[in-house]
């Protein structure tokens, strides 16, 4: 199959407008006819569904949580980046295109990118109408910040919890098309696999959380919004539940995989104590706005960071990269981080965590002033590690927290099965090799408020409604196999939890697809990953039925995904002899220890086909072509 | 160090529940009260035992997923967290630590410490918004807030829906909860068109789910973990004063 990314013809900033019109219409009143799954009710999710339910068509959301105020991209903390230029800065809508696809190491779509760009500013109208409480100024106008990898100040922000406001944004427009009964809301229904009618996306099979009933659910088309992967790791910033389940089964039935080695390894977050911790907690890369980055100049230096004196610290960031010190991306960020550990300069009981001191910023401004733009962080801080940040400054150590691959989508967002669309971090399109700090919730909310309306009236006015019932041969070989799959977990009745095995992935991961990666290693996890999956199918143990409330049911379902997804990970790491953004490869950097791209061989989306577990699978790829940017080093010095 | 629990257990909604008690060993200061459980859970799968289920999820602090009744506090013992957030070292060695679900009409038990909250989304869909659609807004900056109206309606804003208010109060009012949602969009201009309407239908929508009635205790600002202050219900029942007499 050859891969047709769907990109429309004419200049970069008129390919969107034009396309709206191309897009064929479902009329008025056959919207209502037409019935939309929607798994996954987060930013992207709820907005979609919100905004779906809103022209009219019916809408079946699902989630694993009990309401859609629960999904993570509660959790985002910095703030949205759109091109409003309010500060009169020099920002615009090209200047966003271009810092996202540099950003992103020039690995991603420039249509989608600037796609992605244009609708921004309408994100942020759509959020203040919708009574999102963003920061404001004495004037009463909103007010900015600047972020990683950007020269102007475009983040909005609502203190240090944008990403909740947004959601309860989101989450309050789909409840109002709850209210309308435009959108029926399954709360703790987790999909468990696709349905496809000749093969085309035509329904899931669920498992309803509270009781374990198994049920088959018919629509003209389906999308996932069920977010990123990095739980792969066991230890991420995600959230406990975050998991790759809807994307991966969806894959085994043909929707390829793209870049699935484009992880995000956050700079800034609270270091590792101990070997019970079930999770990392992110730091807001806005803290690198006031905050500065040093190690102490002297290895092994142990005194207290206080006692340390100005002359025996060492600034690394501001020291290497003089133009954008503190605010280089997050990539760059946290592989300098490692380098400062690994050779000898880290600080903490473990050596794994640099600081972030904010005594410069508290002797200019006040203590006042740094909790008010920053006061929930620094009290999530101290409750963690118990250290006030207000005198001491913070430890921080890089952890995985996002990632930039995922199901491959066209420009309309639709993955290589049709009638199956994906949306927010579950897609791979706007982001390249590494995102930027703030462009989560962007993507997130622009695929589902201002995009997937849009796209998937074409594929709907297309195909005729209402043509797919449960009763269906296909949904019932599905139903099958989904039983099949929770009784065989069942039926293992081994020696190690789940939890067990998860966390030996998750040291796998990190030490061989983790922020540093070459070949010996990545051939070596090769090797590991499915014996520990063979593990798992031998000596797993799940307590309990399918037919009850059971946790430890659901986390090895997932985990059975990711011992998969894991193994994909390691192949598209090997393959890509290369840096870029997040990947990167020690065999190929430049003598200043940067990212070192090759453009020639890899400029290039791989899209990766299932072809049965423990089989390697089939690369595809969609070429990336750059025709209004010029492919530079990228260089924040 | 080692703690022991009592833990309130319950197959599901229709079955009778008991505490179980239950000793955990080797509980480190740094771990969180879920790594401990979790642990414990961890043992209990490998003796063949039923792990307690308790619903969590961000281990932030910010999606509203987790809440204990520990030791007879909402979210346990200390101010302005939630469950998630807090730590072993505010425990004594050989401390005694009572663990049960939310408890009130409105939020029945679904199994062990989990209960069913979806009380609070009916709340919301009764008209806990602004009636936009996607699309046909204005600049954001056509619509100016002063900025201490701005603020004020993000402190009732980031209500996280955890329940701990209706936990706490002696009578399951849900007031605080309500109040902040009221509270966070009668402040700001974007909410003046439905505010009326929305007041009367949150506070119907409110007693029709079983929620007790507020009498000005002051308990769930206390154990409110992002500190909402009542003077939000203050404003919620001058709201709802105001929109029925009008």
């Amino acid at each position: 199959m050859v891969l047709d990314a769907k990109i429309p013809g004419g200049p970069l900033a008129e390919k969107w407008t034009q396309h709206r019109f191309d897009l064929k219409l479902v009329n008025p009143a056959n919207k209502r006819k037409y019935n939309i799954i929607i798994v996954g009710t987060g930013l992207a999710g709820a907005s979609a569904a919100a905004s779906l339910a809103e022209l009219g068509y019916n809408v079946d959301a699902f989630s694993y949580h009990e309401s859609p105020r629960r999904a993570h991209s509660i959790a985002a903390q910095g703030g949205i980046n759109a091109a409003k230029n309010y500060p009169n800065d020099g920002d615009s809508i090209f200047r966003l295109f271009y810092d996202t696809i540099k950003g992103g190491d020039y690995r991603s779509r420039e249509a989608n990118v600037y796609r992605l760009a244009e609708v921004s500013n309408a994100i942020i109208d759509q959020c203040v109408a919708q009574g999102v409480p963003f920061a404001r100024e004495y004037g009463g106008l909103l007010d900015n910040r600047s972020f990683g990898g950007a020269q102007v100040s475009r983040t909005f922000y609502a203190r240090g919890q944008t990403g909740q406001q947004l959601l309860l944004g989101a989450y309050s427009a789909f409840a109002r098309q709850m209210k309308a009964g435009k959108v029926r809301f399954h709360p703790r229904h987790e999909m468990l696999d696709l349905v496809l009618v000749d093969g085309h996306a035509k329904g899931i099979i669920t498992r309803n959380l509270i009781n374990g009933e198994i049920r088959s659910y018919a629509a003209d088309a389906v999308i996932l919004a069920s977010g990123g992967y990095g739980n792969v790791f066991f230890l991420s910033t995600n959230a406990m539940a975050s998991n790759a389940t809807a994307i991966w089964r969806a894959y085994k039935k043909g929707a390829y995989f793209a870049n699935p080695c484009f992880t995000q390894i956050h700079p800034t977050c609270i270091p590792l104590s101990s070997e019970h911790q079930s999770k990392l907690t992110l730091m807001s890369e806005s803290l690198r706005n006031d905050g500065r980055v040093w190690v102490p100049k002297k290895k092994g230096d142990s005194r207290a960071p206080n006692d340390i004196p100005e002359e025996e610290r060492d600034y690394y960031l501001e020291r290497i990269y003089p133009s954008f010190g503190n605010l280089v991306p997050r990539d760059v960020a946290s592989r300098r981080a490692k380098e400062m550990c690994d050779t000898g300069h880290g600080v903490g009981p473990t050596g794994l965590a640099v600081y972030l001191d904010f005594e410069d910023v508290i002797g200019r401004k006040g203590k006042q002033w740094v909790s008010d733009k920053y006061g929930n962080l620094f009290d999530m801080y101290q409750q963690i590690t118990g250290e006030n940040p207000y005198e001491v400054p913070m430890r921080i150590y890089p952890a995985v927290h996002y990632t930039m691959g995922g199901l491959w989508v066209d420009y309309n967002l639709m993955s290589t099965v049709p009638g199956l669309f994906v949306l927010g971090e579950a897609n791979f399109s706007d982001h390249g090799a590494n995102r930027l700090g703030a462009s989560a919730l962007m993507q997130g909310l622009a695929d589902g408020y201002f995009i997937i309306p849009y796209t998937i009236g074409d594929y709907l006015a297309k195909h005729p409604h209402g043509k797919t019932d449960t009763n269906q041969e296909s949904f019932k070989t599905t139903t099958r196999e989904v039983e099949e799959k929770l009784n065989q977990l069942l039926a293992v009745d081994g020696s190690q939890t789940v939890d067990d095995i998860h966390k030996e992935l998750g040291r796998i991961l990190w030490e061989y697809v983790g922020m540093a990666r070459n070949r010996e290693g990545l051939e070596k996890a090769l090797k590991l990953i499915p014996q520990l999956r063979e593990t798992f199918w031998k000596e797993v143990k799940v307590p309990g039925t399918a037919k009850e409330l059971n946790p430890e049911l659901e986390k090895a379902g997932r985990v059975a995904d990711f011992l998969e997804l894991g193994e994909l990970m390691a192949r598209d790491a090997l393959h890509r002899e290369e840096s870029c953004g997040g990947h990167f490869r020690e065999e190929y950097q430049t003598e200043e220890n940067e990212a070192l791209r090759d453009d020639e061989k890899f400029a290039y989306v791989a899209a990766w086909e299932f072809q049965g577990t423990g089989e390697p699978a089939k690369l595809h790829k969609e070429v990336l072509i750059f025709e209004n940017v010029e492919l530079t080093t990228r260089s924040y010095k | 160090m080692q703690v022991f629990l009592k833990v309130w257990r319950q197959a599901d909604a229709k079955s009778e529940g008991q505490f179980v008690t239950y000793t955990v060993e080797n509980v480190t200061e740094d771990m969180s009260f879920f790594e401990m459980l979790d642990m414990l859970n961890n043992q209990l799968v490998l003796k063949g035992k039923e792990p307690i289920a308790f619903d969590h999820d961000c281990r932030e602090g910010i999606c509203g997923t987790c809440g204990l009744f520990i030791n007879g506090r909402a979210h346990g013992p200390l101010r302005g967290i939630t469950t998630c957030q807090l730590h072993m070292r505010s425990f004594d060695d050989g401390a005694n630590i009572v663990v049960e679900p939310w408890r009130a009409e409105a939020f029945p038990v679904i199994k062990d410490l989990i209960v069913d909250r979806t009380a609070f989304d009916r709340i919301i869909s009764a008209g806990g918004y602004i009636s936009v659609n996607t699309g046909g807004v204005p600049d954001a900056n056509t619509i100016p807030v002063p900025k201490p109206k701005a603020d004020e309606a993000f402190d009732a804003a980031t209500c996280i829906g955890c329940g701990a208010c209706v936990a706490t109060c002696k009578n399951s009012s849900a007031m605080l909860f309500v109040a902040a949602k009221v509270s966070h969009l009668a402040l700001l201009p974007q909410g003046q068109v439905e505010r009326k309407q929305r007041a009367l239908n949150l506070v119907a929508a409110m007693d029709m789910e079983g929620f007790g009635a507020c009498t000005n205790t002051g308990a769930c600002e206390i154990e409110c973990p992002k500190e909402i202050s009542i003077v939000h219900i203050a404003r919620l029942n001058r709201e709802f004063l105001k929109a029925s007499l009008l």
